[in-house]
């Protein structure tokens, strides 16, 4: 893997841009490009050339990387000592970086059993819109000094800093994983079979439905997951890891097709929306993707009227992608400009207005 | 922030909003908020006002944003860095009336919780539902969830479990200028930044948290607990890195050094063997035949580094005595010590035997003592360092020896603060660990959701040109405040 330390580089890039008032867009592997609104920005600021690991400590169960550093390059580092990143995220591509997943906080089918993105930063280094070099939270896990500003910077699409490197906690591999399929021919008996089995303390760490079939991964020793999968019953799955690296990566039938691609998140044991369409249910029920062609404005409401929240994942009209509440919307302005004042680092990746 | 004081008018306000029981002015109530559990640190609020509706909570805010009024949320009064004791012509507003649990969905198996309500009550009324709420502080008989959330408060199980951030999926949060935001989702996440991370472990500087939802998890069939002996704090230390670095996640896992043995030992009768150089004690729960293979790996890996002893606890009543020590500690030390501090740093923890190692070295210079209790599976340190008041300079070398420790804890590449917060205790010793630039990007931060600085002002984030001087939590004669409570 390369090591590469461009932090003075990086930071000479947003002084000038500061000095000029020229907004940045800040890339890496460009593999979520596609996700949010286009940065209105013109000039780029590439930071995937800022690579390697600054610490790996696998008793420490703690990874720092600079923020290039390619996530798959990360994971076959850990998985050499038997580790992972437990929130399991997708690449898209080989070219996605960590400072990428952190940025648009992107989590894949573990998320629900041993948390997201968020729950692992455990602390970064970033330039602020003032082009101020700023290290927040630290290496360790319990650590309550000061604002848990590195958690803000997840899935804040970039807008608040420029992020150098993370501090992510990391988790050891599964001794030993299987998984089970039952056929299940209505999704609302699919959503609420995955509410019975969350609701026991079975060693579950993937709950899919798709095409009329509920998906169980167990994962732990070999004896608990045999004891667990004879308990439960079903198929055994002959290609374990292929169903859950599709639907991580994106990569399965579902999610062919020319439609827009809605992602749901809602309280997983929710009716399904009154959307036409096709359906495909990760996250144990808290995560709905959507494939269909209905207007924004129909999802957002009918997604709304159930307590949960859409996003256009996918599509080529992002005008309507993503709704925050006005409120809501007016602290993430406030929130901006403590951070860039400039309004200098990936201007309205989110809205028009943010 | 604000100079203006606590008129009658505004006083009368109050009462008009609340109900006058709802307004405390008299000095004979007042007394009980004078303090949270640091003793040490004393303020008289002018005004206490317990609302008891979110609509009573904007109302309240509002009228202090218009009068300039700073405002101070209280749980319980548990928290350990006086991070809830009023401020200069501030008013305290105490949560503890807002204690309903409004809604147990065990389909999504959540519980949706005013401020006010018990950590504990919360897994208490999820039971019958084989559901219980994870992060477990040792005060959670008492400490309220409000207060959870501004500590972002961990436990003795948060290795596996997380501490409060992990396990709270919305909140209802009140501005200071009355504004209701719900921040955070019904699923596991919200769109846009995560306004529900920064909002935790805020020390009640950003806004008042009204409401929860909160997570809840089933209760795991099978929890075993192993207690090993070993000669030295060094082999404790290597067998713990040795335990993680093995894949295993316990539960807890907990370490003491001989002087905390001995002293808990003496007190309790856990049976514990008073010549090991240390023990160490390690939780694993889950499905029956998981805790198995976890315990028989966990045994191999213990005998491998030295384990001169190792005992297991399968029933109840054997795991309580083997914690019966370890939660024993601080009372423990507070029989055989006129004061204690106790600090709570946390360093990574290849850094254990080293940093104990330097502790004892740097106490001894001062002619103290320390006993140490450690979290050793997530790297929080609790040295408990021995003075005495009465005799004169005791108190500022064991002041001095304090802000030694966590400087070393920062040295390191650890913090100041594993799980008490800053408050007003840890303030100077923030400016160790952060620098000026990043102090004034937290002041930004705490304007974007408070530009009148009205909320806790002066507490956890100091102000660049002064470093504010306060003592370390302060336990006099073993009196502690809630001395019911376990400290651990």
């Amino acid at each position: 893997m390369l090591s590469r330390d461009l932090t003075s580089e990086l930071q000479a890039q947003v002084q000038q841009a500061l000095a000029t008032k020229t907004a940045l867009r800040i890339v890496g592997g460009k593999s979520k490009a596609f996700y949010g609104l286009p940065s209105s920005a013109q000039t780029e600021l590439n930071v995937s050339g800022h690579q390697g690991v600054i610490a790996y400590e696998p008793s420490e169960l703690m990874l720092r990387v600079r923020a290039g550093t390619r996530l798959i390059d990360i994971k076959s580092l850990l998985a050499e000592h038997g580790q992972m990143l437990a929130f399991e995220p997708p690449a898209f591509t080989e070219q996605a970086t960590i400072g990428g997943t952190v940025a648009c906080g992107f989590s894949g089918p573990r998320r629900p059993f041993t948390g997201g993105v968020r729950d692992f930063v455990l602390g970064c280094s970033f330039l602020n819109g003032k082009a101020e070099l700023l290290h927040m939270g630290g290496q360790v896990m319990k650590n309550v000094a000061g604002f848990d500003v590195s958690r803000l910077m997840v899935g804040a699409l970039g807008q608040l800093g420029v992020m150098l490197d993370i501090s992510l906690r990391v988790l050891p591999i599964p001794e030993a994983e299987l998984t089970l399929t039952y056929e299940v021919a209505d999704i609302m008996n699919a959503v609420q079979k995955m509410q019975s089995l969350q609701g026991q303390p079975w060693p579950i760490s993937g709950l899919a439905f798709c095409d009329g079939q509920l998906k169980i991964r167990l994962s732990g020793a070999p004896s608990a997951i045999e004891q667990a999968a004879q308990q439960l019953g079903g198929d055994r799955e002959p290609q374990d890891e292929t169903f859950w690296q599709e639907l991580r990566e994106q990569q399965s039938a579902f999610f062919g097709g020319a439609e827009p691609l809605w992602r749901i998140s809602i309280a997983p044991a929710t009716p399904m929306p009154e959307l036409d369409g096709r359906w495909l249910i990760d996250w144990g029920g808290a995560q709905r993707w959507l494939k269909n062609t209905v207007p924004a404005a129909t999802i957002h409401e009918a997604v709304a009227a159930l307590d949960g929240t859409a996003l256009c994942f996918r599509g080529p009209d992002k005008t309507d992608w993503l709704r925050l509440e006005p409120g809501v919307l007016s602290l993430h302005r406030q929130l901006k400009q403590a951070f860039d004042p400039e309004q200098l680092l990936n201007p309205h990746r989110f809205t028009p207005e943010l | 922030m604000s100079n203006a004081i606590i008129t009658q008018a505004f006083i009368n306000q109050c009462r008009t909003l609340l109900g006058k029981d709802n307004v405390i002015s008299d000095p004979e109530r007042l007394k009980v908020y004078e303090c949270d559990a640091l003793v040490a640190l004393r303020v008289m609020p002018q005004l206490v006002v317990l609302p008891e509706t979110v609509e009573q909570v904007q109302a309240l805010l509002k009228l202090c944003h218009h009068h300039g009024v700073p405002v101070v949320a209280r749980g319980a009064g548990t928290g350990l860095t006086g991070g809830s004791i009023s401020v200069e012509n501030g008013i305290v507003l105490g949560l503890s009336k807002m204690n309903n649990i409004l809604a147990l969905d065990p389909d999504n198996r959540t519980a949706r919780v005013q401020a006010g309500v018990r950590n504990l009550a919360i897994s208490e009324a999820a039971k019958i539902h084989g559901l219980y709420y994870a992060p477990d502080p040792s005060s959670q008989i008492a400490c309220t969830i409000g207060g959870n959330l501004a500590q972002n408060s961990g436990g003795v199980h948060c290795l596996k479990y997380g501490l409060t951030v992990h396990n709270v999926l919305q909140i209802k949060l009140v501005t200071m200028t009355g504004e209701l935001l719900t921040l955070g989702g019904s699923g596991l996440d919200a769109p846009g930044y995560d306004l529900l991370a920064v909002t935790i472990g805020s020390e009640g500087l950003l806004g008042i948290v009204v409401e929860a939802t909160v997570r809840l998890l089933p209760i795991q069939p099978c929890i075993q607990v192993l207690l090993a002996a070993f000669e030295n704090i060094e082999q404790a230390g290597t067998a713990v890195a040795a335990i993680i670095a093995g894949g295993l996640i316990p539960a807890g896992l907990e370490l003491m050094d001989n002087a905390a043995i001995r002293v808990t030992e003496a007190f309790v009768h856990a049976g514990y063997p008073v010549d090991a150089g240390a023990i160490l004690l390690c939780e694993l729960d889950g499905p029956e035949a998981q805790v198995e293979a976890d315990r028989q790996k966990a045994e191999q890996i213990l005998k491998t580094h030295g384990a001169v002893e190792i005992r297991l606890a399968e029933a109840a009543e054997q795991r309580k005595l083997f914690w019966a020590g370890r939660k024993a500690a601080f009372p423990a030390v507070g029989r055989i010590a006129a004061d204690y501090y106790c600090m709570d740093g946390t360093i990574p923890r290849k850094h254990l035997a080293g940093v104990l190692t330097r502790i004892n070295q740097l106490a001894e210079a001062l002619g103290l003592r320390v006993v140490n209790v450690f979290h050793a599976g997530d790297g929080n340190l609790h040295p408990l360092i021995l003075y005495d008041m009465s005799i004169p300079g005791d108190y500022d070398k064991a002041e001095l020896l304090g802000g030694q420790i966590l400087e070393l804890c920062v040295e390191v590449g650890g913090t100041i603060t594993g799980e008490h917060g800053v408050g007003l205790e840890k303030l100077k010793h923030m400016c160790v660990q952060f620098s000026a630039l990043e102090l004034e990007q937290f002041h930004r931060l705490k304007q974007a959701f408070d530009p009148k600085q009205l909320l806790n002002p002066g507490k956890a984030i100091p102000t660049l040109h002064r470093c504010a001087e306060f003592g370390h939590m302060h336990v006099h004669q073993g009196q502690l405040p809630f001395p019911d409570l376990e400290r651990f």
